[in-house]
């Protein structure tokens, strides 16, 4: 399913003077089936609303531009947004704090039986079994526990059961690392990068963690100000000055280690994860860029920083 | 002599598991003290303990001379060791910012002139002095735990805990706090910060590694975490700077092992 | 929906917001108690009401639609008050069909009562932010810390509740989204089916509301909280020339209508036309 913003503007309270705020003006983007998506921007800057237009949480307002996500179209006052909402997932900040249910087993149901009216009881329960085990916790074990007993790691993989349940073709998620420790955050971020591989087509992450998008994302769009001033990948974004400028927001440290190192007159084109860039900064040592920078780059890098 | 002083102090929910086990540490005046650890490592048991919202099991914490045995002491410590929490929504008492400010100051008894001074203090502290009428609700997270820092400073602490108080901001709400503690310690407040974010710990002046209630790794912020091994045992990482070094060196470049910052990083380059 | 403003306030820079809130309390109160000394029929009685409203509106810079807005949510109960009074009245003689002309003047004095008392209130809730309000209930309450009533403990309920209604609406708001993205649906089926839907709501709701009360605890512990004993209060409400201007505005009222009621006693629907 491909997401594509034409225009698309939205007002908070249009009818209250004071109160009244342009949230979206004007965007334009089109994410395609299979990508891994960064949306960032700084607070306000409207990608919260935005993403929230996607699975018809926030309606298209009447002449504010065009929004079709698959085959629906948004701006349709017949839109089937219960169908949209089961093939685009959406997980919000804290998910674990809209658990409800008497067991995970049934917390993670709730979504399907919502969905899929007409399921039999075994289905359900292959489906709740196969989204528990893809998030990596032990079915039988889990299951009759209550959600409110589960380590803070936990619950948040049950929340995320919760979402995928449902097989979302879509999954978009606001940002899935807050609050969890550094390993947490580690292990929940490869499970994404697992879901993306067996399960879900398209993943959105909204972030304002720019080492985050620049580690995971293919493509990202940069919001400032209820608009979108750049799309590309997280090298085409970063490497642009003004776009970073205008956003206000910070460079990811491979992206700022680049600029520094470009400042001094090397060029390191990696495309910004820690471990290309690290790849391409050894390269540079070794082999200096160009041929005419070669003899600058041993100056800048003397012989004695390597061992052989 | 420290400010704060940290004695063999252990702490037990009910009959379990000793969340914090026989920890020791001091806190010197203006020192920064960052405490890191995974999820559920007692770091927020401990930071409770600092200022008597916790009992400890045994030891002691001293402030100031007040020890936290003394049960007649409590508010003694409350007033020196101020509490800073993760969430800014949940710690605002009125809907007026000069009103929560000024909570602290009333439950002392502290003379209406004198609290209006306060308030007057903390907000310039904090950077926040045109918000004294301002509603909370307006106001972005940054700003919101801005005003939650204010209103502990005014109560006139020596330390002050930051309990996971960046955890819900975004890059700007951090910046804010990262500038305001930079200050209070400049005027000589002690700032003990509860974090997950390995860039703040690693301005701190002294690092304390939590794991299961246990001090596991401490000293400066170099000291732990140049020492990769430990730390992936414990669950945590590296800041990025740092790991990039360590993917330098693993591939022979001959670079020093204790580069935690983007700056150490590009100076070692360029030596 | 974090940008709705909470009740009625309408903020302005005015003679009536600068009164003091416990002056403004006692002084709608005095107003109610006017609206129902004007005797039956009364209609001049209600003329210097109304006039008092609308010089109190003009003076506090509140749009006059603002004010008449809030008639608009008890419209029914004022239709249906007046329907009773129309079709369910026998005394007095019969204008037209079932309705008397006693009917008629009951209807009428109950419409004109109803909408007084509560465009008196509305002005007072327009002009006095909910936070004031609090403080001035509190203020007028103080006197009863002598029989023991727990007024400090009372009034910083009454904060803390205003403090956190915009959050929970906030958080309400999410919780619906969260669940109304995994299907949830609140807007179709029977009452009881929507009221089972809420489940998934309140459910969270109600224990992010007990997280928050603990963290909120352990912050107010945090900065030495330990009752109303010895504490100084920093907020200092003083009355002043505007609140003796309100009360004298407000008595001249009560007066006036009392010296009608007595002098110029009018009954009927006859006297009512004699007296125009």
């Amino acid at each position: 399913m491909e997401i594509v913003a034409e225009n698309l503007t939205f007002t908070y309270s249009p009818k209250t003077k004071g109160l009244s705020f342009r949230a979206l003006n004007g965007v334009n983007l089109t994410v395609k089936s299979g990508e891994i998506f960064g949306i960032i921007g700084k607070t306000g800057s409207g990608k919260s609303t935005f993403v929230q237009h996607i699975n018809g949480l926030i309606k298209v307002q009447k002449d504010s531009g065009a929004l079709k996500v698959g085959e629906y179209d948004l701006t349709d006052k017949k839109c089937d947004y219960k169908s949209l909402r089961a093939k685009v997932g959406m997980m919000f900040q804290y998910p674990e704090h809209q658990l409800f249910a008497e067991t995970v087993a049934e917390d993670v149901a709730f979504a399907l039986k919502n969905f899929n009216k007409d399921l039999s009881a075994e289905e359900l329960a292959g489906r709740v079994r196969q989204a528990v085990e893809i998030v990596g916790l032990d079915y039988n074990e889990i299951k009759d526990k209550s959600p409110f007993d589960l380590s803070g790691g936990q619950k948040r993989r049950v929340a995320i059961a919760g979402v995928i349940v449902a097989k979302p073709e879509i999954l978009v998620l606001d940002e899935p690392a807050a609050g969890l420790d550094p390993k947490g955050k580690r292990e929940f971020l490869e499970l994404l990068l697992k879901l993306h591989k067996d399960f879900v087509k398209t993943i959105i992450i909204v972030s304002h963690d720019m080492n985050l998008v620049a580690e995971y994302c293919a493509r990202a769009a940069v919001f400032a100000g209820g608009k979108i001033i750049a799309t590309g990948t997280p090298k085409e974004i970063f490497s642009d000055g003004k776009v970073l400028a205008e956003s206000g927001l910070d460079l990811p440290l491979t992206a700022s280690l680049t600029e520094k190192l470009k400042s001094k007159g090397v060029d390191i084109d990696s495309d910004l994860t820690v471990k290309d860039f690290t790849e391409k900064l050894i390269y540079a040592l070794k082999n200096g860029g160009r041929q005419d920078e070669r003899r600058f780059f041993r100056q800048l890098f003397p012989r004695r920083l390597f061992r052989a | 002599m420290p400010v704060l002083e940290v004695k063999n102090l252990s702490f037990s929910y009910g009959k379990s598991q000793k969340a914090v086990k026989n920890v020791s540490f001091a806190v010197e005046k203006g020192e920064f003290v960052a405490i890191i650890g995974h999820n559920g490592s007692g770091k927020s048991t401990l930071a409770k303990l600092l200022n008597g919202l916790l009992k400890p099991t045994s030891g002691e914490v001293v402030v100031d001379g007040f020890s936290s045995n003394d049960a007649g002491a409590v508010f003694e410590i409350r007033k020196r060791v101020g509490m800073v929490f993760q969430n800014p929504d949940n710690q605002l008492i009125a809907s007026i910012v000069e009103d929560d400010i000024a909570f602290g100051p009333e439950n002392l008894g502290v003379p209406r002139e004198e609290i209006g001074r306060r308030i007057d203090d903390a907000l310039k502290a904090v950077g926040m002095k045109e918000f004294r009428k301002a509603t909370p609700e307006r106001l972005s997270g940054g700003q919101k735990q801005r005003i939650a820092i204010a209103g502990v400073l005014a109560l006139k602490p020596q330390v002050l805990v930051l309990d996971e108080s960046t955890a819900m901001l975004d890059p700007q709400g951090r910046k804010e706090i990262a500038a305001v503690v930079e200050n209070l310690l400049k005027s000589g407040v002690s700032v003990i910060a509860i974090t997950h974010y390995m860039d703040e710990a690693v301005k701190a002046d002294k690092v304390l590694v939590l794991d299961r209630g246990v001090v596991a790794l401490s000293g400066t912020p170099k000291e732990v975490f140049a020492n990769k091994a430990a730390l992936d045992a414990l669950g945590l990482e590296q800041p990025l700077a740092g790991i990039i070094a360590d993917g330098l060196r693993e591939r022979g470049v001959n670079i020093p092992e204790n580069i935690i910052t983007e700056e150490e990083l590009l100076g070692a380059l360029w030596k | 929906m974090k940008d709705v403003s909470f009740g009625s306030y309408f903020p302005a820079d005015s003679f009536v917001h600068k009164m003091d809130a416990r002056a403004k309390i006692l002084i709608a109160i005095a107003y109610m108690v006017a609206v129902f000394l004007v005797s039956a029929f009364h209609f001049l009685g209600f003329a210097a009401c109304l006039s008092f409203v609308i010089l109190t509106t003009a003076v506090s810079r509140v749009p006059f639609f603002r004010v008449l807005k809030s008639v608009r949510t008890i419209i029914f109960f004022v239709v249906f008050s007046a329907i009773l009074q129309l079709f369910f009245n026998s005394k007095g003689t019969v204008v037209f069909w079932v309705i008397t002309d006693v009917g008629l003047l009951n209807a009428a004095f109950i419409i004109a009562r109803i909408m007084l008392i509560v465009l008196g209130a509305s002005l007072l809730t327009l002009t006095t932010s909910p936070v004031e309000l609090a403080d001035g209930i509190e203020g007028l309450l103080y006197p009863l810390k002598w029989i023991k009533f727990p007024v400090h403990e009372f009034a910083l309920i009454m904060s803390i509740a205003l403090r956190f209604i915009p959050t929970l609406i906030d958080e309400t708001d999410r919780i619906i989204k969260a669940q109304k993205a995994r299907g949830a649906d609140f807007e179709s089926g029977n009452i009881f089916k929507r009221a089972k839907a809420l489940i998934p709501v309140l459910i969270p709701l109600l224990i992010s509301s007990f997280r928050r009360a603990d963290e909120l605890a352990d912050a107010m512990d945090s900065r030495c909280y330990a009752g109303s004993k010895n504490r100084t209060k920093y907020k200092k409400m003083r009355l002043s020339f505007r609140d003796l201007m309100g009360v004298l505005a407000v008595a001249g009222l009560i007066v006036g209508i009392v010296f009608l009621n007595k002098f110029y006693a009018i009954n009927t629907l006859a006297q009512i036309a004699g007296a125009l």
